[in-house]
């Protein structure tokens, strides 16, 4: 049981837990001690102080604002307009967007809980109260109504995670079997490495004015959604790099000792590039891969803030544009969960990795 | 080589030779051009090598005895001159011609039973899947790894390593077995097992042998016959040693024999001349 669990822990890139585990199990106390210690507390310490340094930091800039606020009343009114400007101030009618606490971040991210959940109750009860008409539309060959009212921070992640995927296997189904064609050929490869490094370095922005170029004029006559097909295209372009290039390398830096078998063997062309080619680049090609996956995590807000595909870019950008009183706190909330989300993607990207690779990594 | 090989010269000359030879290397030359010029490695080289004779081939490092190795494999062009194995001339590699490498050039992500299957799959593609399997099970038995048969490649040491390479030479039945160095990589201890497990394998199928060695000891237990390359570049064969130690050999008995010292020294003074 134990060293089952340490295993997975260390399978899932989680590995920081295991001084725990075996303390728990009472084995070598001291050495485990100190290890957890430099692992889980530590970091736990860092993260606290982190917190603290915020909480003043935020405090301080809040401050500077509100007694801007109040300078500039006494100057336009005297005492009478600091008075005035204080009540507003506290109830809110005069909002400061400064930097927000944690606290006002933990409160953000409750309210978009609850707003979620209210949100999902509307869907519910429309969809109850559609049912029976949409399923009369449908038998007649209409379209079914959708519900079209605000989506819910949670429905924004999802379409976030949906984009990321598309865009993630767009960049596989793209990269791979070109890395592999470029890798096998070198020919191909210095053909088409000026285009390679030239495109590389292009940043989402202009990828996404690339993408939007095309697909715009091959979309004129489709009434789907456009924008998500333009953000994710745009994703998956802007990603795609990192493994097209690991791709080729790997592909094109095969043992020459594993060739050597394959030529004595006289093994086909497919079952060069399947039995021996492709393995042995897995390694490099998953590093690729899991870099492709940050990457699109990391466009993805850009590009769907330019694309007004729905998601988190364009929760933040609203949010923003939008300038309530706990706007700010809700963008670093945002921010936070795009944070987690792409860890926890890196994560299971590393867990792939090592279940499908033949090196340690 | 006339004067050492003078039967197989005189019946040369009767035309009756062809069939006689497992290996017939004809004035091979190797050229390797680099910007000063061409360079020579091997010049004009002959060998012939009879049936089911185990040849070892001894000299300085750089003398091209791999290179040689590889001409014959097929992976490596011929500059000038021919090789015939098997009364077909070499063009390009083939399982024909069976290779153990320097390093066990195993395919890590399979296991061992998978290395030598993949050989196997290819060279008796025509016989049931039953006789393909009994194929790998029996040599990976032959060199001792009935246990570890389903280990990763990767998860083997050096010496399994290298016995996997031994059964996926042999399970292909070559004609001709090109052993480049096999045992270098190993602790002595490891190499002299090693030794034991090739020549027993080696006892029963008889397959023409060619191996690269640099060590003295080695080459006088397992060949026939021992060349002796002389430096390069423009190495040719400087001397050759006929060990006639009877079949199959002991290492106890070999280290006994009153002429093993008499052959080790003939080596050791052509190589440090």
């Amino acid at each position: 049981m134990k060293d089952k669990s340490i295993h997975l822990l260390n399978f899932i890139g989680l590995g920081f837990f295991e001084p725990a585990i075996r303390l728990a199990s009472g084995e070598e106390v001291k050495k485990n001690l100190t290890a957890l210690i430099k692992k889980v507390v530590f970091p736990i310490v860092s993260v606290v102080l982190f917190l603290l340094f915020w909480h003043y930091g935020a405090t301080a800039l809040y401050n500077i604002e509100k007694n801007y606020k109040i300078e500039t009343a006494r100057t336009a009114g005297g005492e009478a307009a600091v008075e005035t400007e204080l009540a507003r101030i506290v109830s809110g009618e005069s909002s400061i967007n400064s930097l927000p606490s944690p606290g006002a971040v933990v409160d953000a991210f409750k309210a978009l809980i609850v707003d979620h959940k209210a949100i999902s109750a509307k869907k519910t009860a429309f969809e109850e109260k559609t049912a029976v008409l949409n399923a009369k539309r449908e038998a007649n060959g209409q379209a079914a109504i959708t519900y079209t009212g605000r989506p819910s921070f949670v429905d924004q992640i999802m379409t976030s995670l949906k984009t990321v995927f598309a865009g993630f296997f767009l960049a596989l189904f793209l990269a791979v079997p070109i890395g592999m064609v470029l890798g096998l050929s070198e020919t191909l490869r210095s053909s088409f490495n000026w285009l390679i490094q030239i495109f590389k370095p292009v940043s989402p922005v202009v990828w996404f004015l690339l993408v939007y170029m095309i697909v715009k004029s091959l979309t004129l006559t489709y009434d789907g959604d456009v924008s998500f097909i333009i953000s994710f295209i745009a994703v998956g372009l802007c990603a795609m790099w990192a493994t097209l290039v690991n791709t080729t390398l790997g592909v094109a830096s095969v043992d020459q000792d594993f060739i050597n078998v394959a030529k004595v063997l006289n093994l086909s062309v497919g079952q060069k590039v399947f039995k021996i080619v492709l393995p042995s680049a897995f390694p490099l090609i998953f590093t690729g891969l899991r870099i492709t996956v940050s990457v699109a995590w990391m466009v993805l807000i850009a590009i769907e803030l330019l694309s007004q595909s729905p998601g988190l870019g364009t929760f933040v950008w609203e949010e923003f544009q939008n300038g309530a009183n706990d706007s700010n706190a809700k963008i670093i909330a945002a921010m936070f969960v795009i944070g987690g989300i792409g860890f926890l993607l890196d994560r299971l990207m590393f867990s792939v990795q090592k279940l499908m690779t033949f090196t340690e990594a | 080589m006339e004067v050492v090989d003078k039967n197989i010269v005189r019946r040369s000359d009767n035309g009756l030779f062809e069939d006689k030879y497992m290996l017939d290397i004809s004035q091979v030359t190797k050229i390797y051009p680099t910007p000063k010029g061409d360079y020579v490695v091997l010049d004009d080289l002959d060998l012939k090598v009879k049936h089911e004779e185990f040849i070892s081939i001894i000299g300085h490092s750089g003398c091209g005895k791999s290179t040689l190795l590889t001409m014959i494999a097929g992976l490596n062009p011929i500059s000038k001159g021919t090789i015939v194995a098997n009364n077909k001339t070499v063009i390009g590699p083939g399982p024909d011609r069976g290779v153990i490498f320097q390093s066990p050039s195993l395919l890590p992500w399979m296991t061992a039973y998978e290395n030598v299957m993949l050989g196997v799959k290819q060279v008796f593609a025509h016989g049931t899947k039953k006789d393909r399997e009994d194929i790998v099970k029996y040599y990976l038995a032959k060199v001792g790894l009935e246990d570890a048969m389903y280990k990763k490649a990767k998860d083997l040491s050096q010496g399994m390593q290298q016995r996997v390479g031994i059964a996926r030479a042999f399970a292909l039945k070559p004609k001709v077995l090109l052993l480049d160095e096999p045992f270098g990589m190993l602790d002595s201890l490891t190499r002299g097992e090693l030794q034991d497990v090739l020549i027993e394998v080696w006892n029963q199928e008889k397959i023409t042998a060619i191996m690269i060695t640099h060590d003295v000891d080695e080459s006088i237990f397992l060949a026939d016959r021992v060349i002796m390359m002389t430096s390069g570049p423009k190495a040719k064969v400087g001397d050759v040693l006929q060990i006639d130690f009877e079949r199959p050999r002991l290492r106890k008995d070999v280290l006994e024999h009153p002429d093993y010292y008499k052959y080790r020294e003939h080596l050791i003074n052509f190589l440090e001349h």
